[in-house]
Order: structure tokens, then C-alpha cells, then sequence
């Protein structure tokens, strides 16, 4: 097998461009500076022709080449005669060139000023906050109608999403909880042991998890699970058209896929913040009974004295507002997906990191306003 | 099984590009269709035919070695390539071109970059040769200009052509295409159906081709058969002119007159 070559050799009738060899697009084309410095010397009236007679095998690598070779050429005013090509090869060169390039077509490189990109981040910003209210006012009206019994949904979807965010979470929320009961089982131990009050621990785990760690844990691990799966579905179901499909049969997809999934995690939060407590006391006891030798109990009992009916409710009652502000977010992102699958990636990043900064914001209001009203 | 369905094109003597002998497809007791045999010349253009669901799309992954026969092989010049290791497969792929039926172009890639991804995987061309033959065959395709949109902004028949010209990024021995002219404008396809031609003449492809437009396969088909739904078998093969004039199967005929022939 020869290598492919390409050589230039200045004849009576103009420069002379020689492939020869087996040119295939799996090997490395040849060097071609010194030929491309030959027809850079051409000027106008000069030809540029072709011998093709020893190439045994041409590709699209030799294409590329010759197009790059024949603009310098008619830059420089030269002419080009391309009956020394193969039939194929200078047909296929024709075919590239018939359709024009759409000038207008072509993206423009040049970056804008600081103050135009500062002016349009800014208006971005007003527009998202816009779309935010309206999304927000949409959702609101779409539950109201579902409130007196006019909404349109799928009975079955909605069940199926209830299962999911509830039953379907039990076991990442257990594991956390418990494991979560623990540590702080076992630095709050390590502290109290100083003073020989070990006995409160049980207080501190009860109190911390029923108040807050419980409703906040569930709904970082939420976030994960279902407010990023609601951004992906409703993402793709964009792509795909779906939610167009929706529109024009009448339905509004706010009814439709944002309600239900409101729905769903907002009553399924509060329950799964209520096992989680349990399970973070289970795990308090463990590393009570393992390392303080307490009995089951006592600690039990020294929790329940602990609890109080206001800070449980409290609680679940900032677990329900997490899950309002969970199914918004993912909603919301998967709504506004632009069109393409990695668009649907981003959507789910997207409602990932905007729900987490919603619950703490939130987390913080909350504390404040319970502190304020002393529960 | 009527005679008159059947017109062989391989000359006697000839070697097929590509054999299928004997060929089951199924998904696990679900069997989609037995005991197909045909061949596929070199250089022609092969058309798949049949209704909606019988497998034309699955027979097309069964000749790309993606999916193993229930029974039977598919050969390419002579030597099976259904079962094949990942790395020998690996080899074979780079003759095979794909045009998938949703375009199947990679979202997160400029249209550029969908076609430079295949030359960098199989060749050994530096950046700046890959983007040239990139500009070079998406200009082929009629998308000069295109080269830096993405896929989610261009029109869907835009995206076919990207398609196509990422299929052919390689030179590919053999281009196979899944319904090319679906969602197409009937200019568009008429293009696009030059376009194979012009490829398969000057590149010396063998193109495989499913599609049910019948402007296309008439004008550009050089081969067919036909696969049925209801019997789960190939109930005819050969040149598509001559099947429209020849065979007598009412189910073909329908086809391929578009029900014109029957109460006409
Ligand atoms: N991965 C799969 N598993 C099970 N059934 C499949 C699978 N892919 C396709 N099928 C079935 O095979 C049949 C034929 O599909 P396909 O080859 O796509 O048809 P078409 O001829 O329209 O291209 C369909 O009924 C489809 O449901
Ligand atoms: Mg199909």
C-alpha cells in the first residue's frame, strides 16, 4: 500500500497540484506546506490544474485539502481546471459549493462590553423574577380551581405520585434520620458527659429533631429525590412537545403536572418529617443505651417530657411549607426547559440548587418568626 | 410464496455486500420475523419496505451487529458480524453509517462538533483537519454557515441532514438510514434523496434504506423487500420498479400503488 502524497509542479500550462497513493481519512493526510506556499505564489491568470492519474484511493481528507488549497487560489485571481479530478471527487467538491452559505447564518464571535452584558444580566433577572410571579400566581389559581373541584388531572397520576414521594422515600429518609439521631446523640454525649448530665441527651435529640433537623433533613434529601426528578419529567415532557399537546387540547399544564405534584409532596412531607423524628430518636436511644447505659425507658421517657405538642407541630408545619417550595422549584425549572436533553439536565441542576436555597432561606425566617412569637 | 414477487438482482456469480440468511428476530417469545434471506449488492441502494411495526428498524440494528439473530446470521463480505467481541465490533463499526430516525444528533454538541466527534475517535487527524472535513461535510448537506448552532436551533429537517452528514463523516463503506425523509418538506426529501444518490455514486457507498416514501424509493432504489406484519415474514424482493409492475400480493400491490391499483 502507498502512502497518500501531493506534490506541485509549475508546468506550461500552469501549476500542476500530483495526488498520488491511497488516501483514506483513518491515516494522517500528508504535509502539504510546500504546496500550499506554491499556490499561495500563484497570481490572476494563472491555472491551477489536477493529475490524478496514480491516486488509487481518495477520501475526504484529500476533499478538505483541495477546497482549502483552490480558495487561496481564486483569492490570489487564479483559475481552477478540475477535469484532472475523479469524476466522484469533483462532483462531491460541487456538491459542497452549490448550496450557499447563509451569511446571516453564521454566529458572531465578538463578545459584548461589560456594560451591555452587566445591562442584559440585569434585565434577565427582572424577566426571571417576572416569570417566577407569574408561574407562582398560575400554580396558586390552578390550586384554587382544584380546591372547589374544577381541575383537571389524573386521579391515577396523582396517586402515583403520592406513592412515590411518600412510601417510595421511606428508606433514604430512614437511613438518614437514624444515622442523623445518632451524631447528634453522640456530640451532645461527649459534652454533657463533662457535667454528668448524660441523661439529657435524650432531650437534645427529641428537641432538635421534632423542631427542626427533622423537617430540614427530609426536605434537603426531597429535594434530591423528587424535586429533581419533577424538574427531569416535566423537562423532557417539554422537549418532547408534550405540554404543547397539552395546550391545544385546552388543558393547562399548570393543572395538569404542577398541581398534582404540589399536591403530593406537600401532604407527603409532613408525614415523612413525623417518621423521621422517630427514626432520629430511635437513633439517639441506640448510642444511648450503647454508650451511656441508659435504659430504652428511660430515655424514652425522658423524650417524651422533652416534646412539646407546639414545637412538634411547628415542625410539620415548616415540613409542609418545604414541600410547597420543593414541587415549586422542580416544577418550575422543568417548565422553563429549553429544548434539548442537555436542557433537561440543566433544568434538574437547576431546581436541585434553587430548592436548597429555598429551604434555608426559609429555615431562617422560620427561626426567627418562632423565636419572635416564643414557641 | 408467489414467484412473481421474487426478482433476484445479484448477478450469478457476484458476492453480496451484505447476506442475511435465515434470519429470526425476536424479542424474547416475541418473534418480530423468521426466516428472512436476501442480499444486499454492492453499491446499490437497498430498500427496506413494510408497514409501521413489522421490524424494518429492528432488522436495520440486527445488520448493524446492535442486536443478536434469535436464529440465523448476517454476514458482511462473508463473515458474520452478529455475537462479535466488543473490539471486533469496535473495527466494524467505523464502515457502518448511521442516520437514526430521530436524527439522534448529541444535544450538548454544535452541529460541528456532532460530525468532528467520529474522526476523532477513529482517525488520526490533528483539530484543524477534523474541523475542515466537519465544514466540509456539512457544506455537502446544504448547512454551510450552520456549523456552530446547536441541535435544538435548527428545524427538524435541518437536523436530518446533520444526521446524514455526521453518517458519513468517515467515508463510510456502508450508510445505512432509518425513514430519512420522515417530518420532510417533499422538496427537502427530493434534496436529500440526490444527496444519497450523488453519495452512493461518488463514495461508492452501499446505502440501506427504510422509508415508505414511494417518490424516493422509485427514484433512487435499485433494490427492495418487503417485510409483512401479519405473516411475520419477507413476502417480496427485487428492484422496486419491478415489483410495482410484477407483483401480484394485495398487500404489496397496495403498497406500492398506494391503493390506486385496487379500486382504479
Ligand atoms: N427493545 C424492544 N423490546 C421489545 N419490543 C421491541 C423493542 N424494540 C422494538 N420492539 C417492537 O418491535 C416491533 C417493531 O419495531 P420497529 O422495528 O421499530 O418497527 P418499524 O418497522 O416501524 O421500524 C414493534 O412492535 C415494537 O414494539
Ligand atoms: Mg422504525
Amino acid at each position: 500500500m502507498t502512502g497518500p502524497r501531493i506534490e506541485a509542479t509549475r508546468g506550461p500550462e500552469g501549476l500542476t497540484l500530483t495526488a498520488s497513493g491511497q488516501w483514506d481519512i483513518e491515516v494522517a493526510t500528508p504535509d502539504a506546506q510546500a504546496v500550499e506556499r506554491a499556490v499561495t505564489s500563484l497570481g490572476p491568470g494563472d491555472v491551477l490544474l489536477y493529475d490524478t492519474a496514480d491516486l488509487e484511493k481518495w477520501d475526504s481528507g484529500l476533499l478538505a485539502l483541495l477546497l482549502r488549497l483552490e480558495s487561496i487560489a481564486s483569492d490570489r485571481g487564479a483559475k481552477v481546471d478540475r477535469r484532472g479530478l475523479p469524476d466522484g471527487a469533483g462532483r462531491l467538491l460541487a456538491l459542497a459549493e452549490s448550496s450557499p452559505a447563509r451569511e446571516d447564518a453564521r454566529r458572531s464571535e465578538e463578545k459584548a462590553p461589560v456594560v451591555d452584558r452587566v445591562g442584559t444580566a440585569a434585565l434577565d433577572a427582572i424577566d426571571e423574577a417576572e416569570e417566577s410571579v407569574t408561574f407562582l400566581g398560575e400554580t396558586t389559581r390552578a390550586l384554587g380551581r382544584f380546591l372547589t373541584g374544577r381541575s383537571r388531572y389524573r386521579k391515577r397520576d396523582l396517586w402515583l405520585l403520592v406513592q412515590q414521594a411518600g412510601a417510595g422515600a421511606l428508606g433514604i429518609v430512614s437511613l438518614v434520620s437514624f444515622l442523623l439521631g445518632a451524631i447528634l446523640a453522640f456530640v451532645g454525649a461527649v459534652q454533657l458527659q463533662q457535667f454528668g448530665a448524660t441523661i439529657y441527651v435524650a432531650n437534645l435529640v427529641g428537641v432538635a429533631m421534632a423542631r427542626d433537623m427533622g423537617a430540614l433533613m427530609t426536605a434537603i434529601v426531597m429535594s434530591g429525590r423528587s424535586g429533581a426528578a419533577y424538574a427531569a419529567q416535566l423537562g423532557s415532557m417539554k422537549v418532547n412537545q408534550e405540554t404543547d399537546a397539552l395546550v391545544t387540547l385546552g388543558i393547562s399544564p399548570v393543572e395538569f403536572l404542577v398541581v398534582p405534584r404540589v399536591l403530593a409532596l406537600s401532604s407527603m412531607m409532613p408525614l415523612l418529617t413525623l417518621y423521621s423524628v422517630l427514626m432520629g430518636i430511635a437513633g439517639g436511644a441506640l448510642v444511648g443505651m450503647a454508650m451511656l447505659d441508659l435504659s430504652l425507658t428511660t430515655y424514652w421517657n425522658q423524650t417524651l417530657g422533652a416534646l412539646s405538642i407546639t414545637g412538634l407541630v411547628g415542625g410539620l408545619f415548616k415540613a409542609l411549607v418545604y414541600g410547597v417550595l420543593i414541587a415549586l422549584a422542580g416544577c418550575r425549572e422543568g417548565m422553563r426547559c429549553g429544548g434539548s436533553a442537555s436542557a433537561v439536565g440543566d433544568a434538574a441542576t437547576a431546581a436541585v440548587v434553587s430548592s436548597i436555597v429555598a429551604i434555608i432561606s426559609a429555615a431562617g425566617v422560620f427561626a426567627w418568626v418562632f423565636y419572635v412569637l416564643g414557641i | 410464496m408467489t414467484d412473481s414477487c421474487h426478482e433476484p438482482t445479484l448477478q450469478p456469480g457476484e458476492a453480496p455486500h451484505i447476506e442475511v440468511r435465515d434470519l429470526t428476530m425476536a424479542f424474547g417469545d416475541f418473534v418480530l420475523q423468521r426466516d428472512l434471506s436476501f442480499s444486499i449488492p454492492r453499491n446499490s441502494i437497498f430498500v427496506i419496505m413494510g408497514g409501521s411495526g413489522c421490524g424494518k428498524s429492528t432488522l436495520l440494528r440486527h445488520i448493524l451487529g446492535l442486536l443478536d439473530p434469535a436464529a440465523g446470521s448476517v454476514l458482511l463480505d462473508g463473515s458474520r458480524i452478529s455475537g462479535l467481541e466488543a473490539d471486533e465490533r469496535q473495527a466494524i463499526m467505523s464502515r457502518f453509517g448511521v442516520l437514526y430516525q430521530s436524527g439522534a444528533l448529541w444535544s450538548s454538541m454544535t452541529l460541528a462538533e456532532n460530525v468532528s466527534l467520529p474522526l476523532e475517535e477513529y482517525t488520526e487527524l490533528d483539530a484543524a483537519e477534523i474541523r475542515e472535513i466537519a465544514i466540509l461535510k456539512l457544506a455537502m448537506v446544504g448547512l454551510k454557515g450552520f456549523e456552530d448552532y446547536y441541535p435544538a436551533e435548527v428545524s427538524g429537517g435541518m437536523q436530518k441532514r446533520a444526521g446524514l452528514a455526521r453518517a458519513i463523516a468517515l467515508d463510510p463503506e456502508i450508510l445505512c438510514i432509518d425513514e430519512p425523509s420522515a417530518g420532510l418538506d417533499p422538496i427537502s426529501s427530493k434534496r436529500l434523496d440526490d444527496l444519497i444518490q450523488e453519495l452512493r455514486d461518488s463514495l461508492d457507498t452501499t446505502v440501506v434504506m427504510v422509508t415508505h416514501e414511494l417518490p424516493s424509493i422509485y427514484a433512487i432504489g435499485t433494490d427492495s423487500i418487503f417485510l409483512d406484519a401479519e405473516t411475520r415474514t419477507m413476502i417480496a424482493s427485487g428492484p422496486p420498479n419491478w415489483l410495482r409492475d410484477h407483483c401480484d400480493h394485495p398487500t404489496v400491490r397496495t403498497f406500492m400503488t398506494r391503493g390506486e391499483g385496487e379500486d382504479g
